[in-house]
């Protein structure tokens, strides 16, 4: 045995002598770090790196079976997923390593923030920390993509959609991004050189210079109130910090970090195994236009920002909010690298990371459901509920069926089931009258289009007597006051004729 | 040139000063060879950014109107009148690998007679396919919920302006469509009017249309 151990020895001092990179990197991995820098909290860049290792790990082996050309791409992944053993598995893996990779760089990014990490020496390990979320949003993007899919094949006419508004260059960028006049086999091997070689290739680089920064500058200490940064102070305020309360970086404080990547690799393998991999959705069949397309998790609150912005300032929003959000992250340590680091004395930055999180969430909840789409099959599959048709005349009764066919239901809900873009029915005798709701059905406005060239006259009648009778649990109908005193006072004062 | 080169070798004995002049001539010597040399490579790397940068955007100098031809989408008795019928087409720009993605849909109305009209399956809003309603008279956008009239005007939601319509033709019995490009606000959009004008003169005619004849209703006996 100490025979095997000297030899082992000995092929690592060969080894050693000719590479020596063995002694710099267990000088760098026993380095001295703060020791109250060992927390919970400052977990999430190693893990947010051990997933990028396994994406890669696992997006190579995609790779080996994938197919990317528009014609076979589809059919490549069936292929993976039900006749490559654990095909599903490792594209499950992918998948969900990509929502988990997300996730945790951004809240990597938000603990950074809270914890004022940013600022002096550490600005331009945040700036390109800014550059590696872009990209991981970026490679989750063309991921989608590549699962070349009836959403993926709509998610890029809605990038097409959006590069067209740009000013003067719209077109060009927009051929730019598709390699051709439409989307197609150009299309996805452009997407595929993006996800396979371009952005990995920076992402890598970029995460080796974020990961020297880290262990040149030190991890950020366990921020203290009243303790300020300062320019002339900091590097030796924590050099003394370092010495007097220093531990070696492996293994003191790294158990936690790998503890930690270890939960979520676990996390990433127990939503592959049980939720699968992601789709595909139908195929990339631009003539198969029953389809809601719908974007992965990540952009999902775009796509709800989109559906509500108004439309005279949605181009503008569209390319001015992006450089005003991503130029602010990027200046955000130039503007402030001095000063406190306590979240309980930077109130500010309290609220507007809630601020930022309570909106991503709102909106994305909204992209779950889109309440702003309308169901296309609602008014084919939606009944009305029986007891609106209860002791109903016989001309009501047709205009619960006009109300069926016109499709109605697709914006509007009734019982619960059909549209959520237009307002519920269900009450709405109650909160408008007769006349309104023939205005409003005929000519539309507030969202609504116009029905005037869609019903004739007689369905009109019958579709607003049915609509009479939707009073909620029989709440008194809407009335228009100023007709009750026309009809009441008619008798007493005649109105005037003429103009 | 060639004797500095050959002194050290020749003369070890070299006084230490001799050799620093040496040294020193030959480094203001290296000194610009290399400065030479980096020119050379910066013209050699804009050489190769020409080509490089032509292949990259190469889709984006090609002509608009090169990728679009005339397409046959069938005779005129496919498309009964006041109908509005979804029809396929094959892309006339593809490659052999594009595969379906190469069959382009698009919404042919007949108004009557040889009136057509032919618009994109693309929602002018961000490109979702937009399905037709027969009984509503209305295309939905399944996306972000535009709405269209049957006349491809914008009804609403958030596009900003109608659906796009591929100009068309009839030759010999045969309805023809210009074709070839995916249709965005890029290509397409500068023909229609801004939003704003859309918006201002749609809801003053509605205004208009609306308020007129209600004051007059109300005073008119009834």
């Amino acid at each position: 045995m100490p025979d095997l151990k000297q030899r082992c020895i000995a092929v690592y001092d060969w080894f050693e002598q000719r590479l020596g990179l063995g002694a710099p990197m267990i000088e760098a991995a026993e380095h001295e770090v703060p020791s109250n820098t060992s927390s919970w909290w400052y977990v999430f860049g190693s893990a947010a790196t051990v997933i990028l290792v396994l994406q890669v790990m696992t997006g190579i082996m995609l790779a080996l079976v994938y197919a990317p050309t528009a014609s076979n791409a589809w059919n490549s992944l069936q292929f993976l997923d039900h006749n490559v053993r654990l095909g599903w598995f490792l594209r499950a893996i992918h998948g969900w390593g990509s929502d988990f990779m997300v996730a945790i760089v951004l809240i990597h990014m938000a603990q950074v923030f809270v914890f004022g990490a940013y600022k002096f020496p550490r600005e331009l390990t945040w700036i390109i920390g800014v550059c590696l979320l872009l990209m991981t949003l970026g490679m989750a993007f063309t991921g989608q993509v590549l699962r070349f899919d009836q959403d993926a094949y709509w998610g890029l006419g809605i990038g097409a959609s959006i590069l067209s508004r740009v000013p003067l260059i719209g077109g060009a960028l927009v051929d730019v991004m598709l390699g051709g006049p439409i989307i197609a086999g150009p299309t996805l091997s452009r997407f595929f050189a993006l996800h396979v070689f371009v952005i990995p290739g920076l992402l890598l680089t970029l995460v080796g210079l974020h990961v020297w920064m880290v262990l040149r500058l030190g991890i950020n200490d366990w921020p203290m109130p009243g303790r300020l940064v300062k320019k002339s102070t900091y590097v030796r305020e924590y050099h003394e910090l370092t010495q007097k309360t220093g531990i070696p970086f492996v293994p003191d404080a790294a158990w936690k970090d790998a503890i930690f990547a270890a939960a979520v690799m676990l996390a990433v393998i127990a939503c592959a195994l049980w939720f699968g991999p992601f789709g595909p959705t139908g195929q990339p069949d631009p003539t198969l236009i029953q389809t809601a397309p719908k974007p992965d998790f990540a952009f999902l609150w775009i796509y709800a920002v989109l559906a509500y912005l108004p439309p005279s300032i949605e181009t503008p929003v569209m390319f001015i909010a992006p450089v005003l959000g991503i130029g602010g992250l990027l200046l955000l340590p130039l503007l402030s690298p001095e000063g406190e680091k306590h979240w309980s004395r930077r109130p500010v930055a309290v609220l507007m990371i809630t601020v930022i999180a309570v909106t991503l969430g709102a909106f994305t909840r909204l992209g779950m459901y889109t309440p702003w789409s309308p169901i296309m099959n609602a008014w084919t599959s939606d009944p009305i509920p029986v007891a609106y048709l209860h002791d109903r005349t016989p001309l009501e009764r047709e205009g619960a069926i006009v109300l069926q066919n016109k499709q109605c239901r697709n914006c509007h809900s009734i019982g619960g089931e059909g549209g959520l873009r237009g307002p519920t029915l269900d009450a709405i005798a109650s909160r408008m009258t007769e006349d309104q709701i023939i205005r409003q059905v005929l000519q539309g406005g507030g969202n609504m289009p116009s029905y005037g060239n869609a019903l004739s006259p007689s369905e009109t009648d019958a579709l607003v007597h049915f609509l009479e009778t939707l009073r909620g649990n029989n709440l008194a109908p809407a009335i228009d006051a100023s007709r009750h005193m026309v009809l009441t006072s008619e008798p007493n004062t005649p109105p005037p004729t003429g103009h | 040139m060639i004797p500095s080169e050959q002194i050290p070798p020749s003369d070890p004995a070299a006084t230490t000063e001799q050799a620093a002049n040496h040294k020193s001539a030959g480094h203001s010597r290296r000194v610009f060879l290399f400065k030479l040399s980096l020119l050379v490579n910066g013209a050699v790397g804009a050489v190769m950014a020409v080509p490089i940068l032509g292949y990259l955007l190469g889709p984006a100098v090609k002509k608009t109107a090169s990728d679009n031809s005339w397409i046959n989408l069938g005779p005129l008795s496919d498309f009964p009148e006041g109908e509005t019928r979804l029809v396929n087409y094959r892309n006339p720009v593809t490659t052999r690998w594009d595969g379906q993605t190469g069959d382009i849909p698009c919404w042919v109305r007949r108004v009557s007679g040889s009136t057509f009209q032919v618009f994109a399956i693309n929602c002018a809003h961000l490109g979702c396919p937009v399905r037709w309603f027969a009984q509503s008279e209305l295309f939905l956008c399944p996306c972000h919920g535009g709405a269209y009239y049957a006349n491809g005007a914008r009804a609403s939601g958030p596009p900003e302006r109608g659906l796009f319509e591929y100009d068309h033709k009839i030759d010999g019995g045969n309805l023809m469509i210009s074709a070839g490009r995916m249709p965005t606000l890029a290509n397409q959009a500068r023909m229609e009017p801004p939003l704003t004008q859309i918006e201002v003169s749609g809801s003053t005619a509605r205004l208009a249309g609306v308020e007129q004849p209600k004051p007059r209703c109300s005073s008119c006996p009834t």
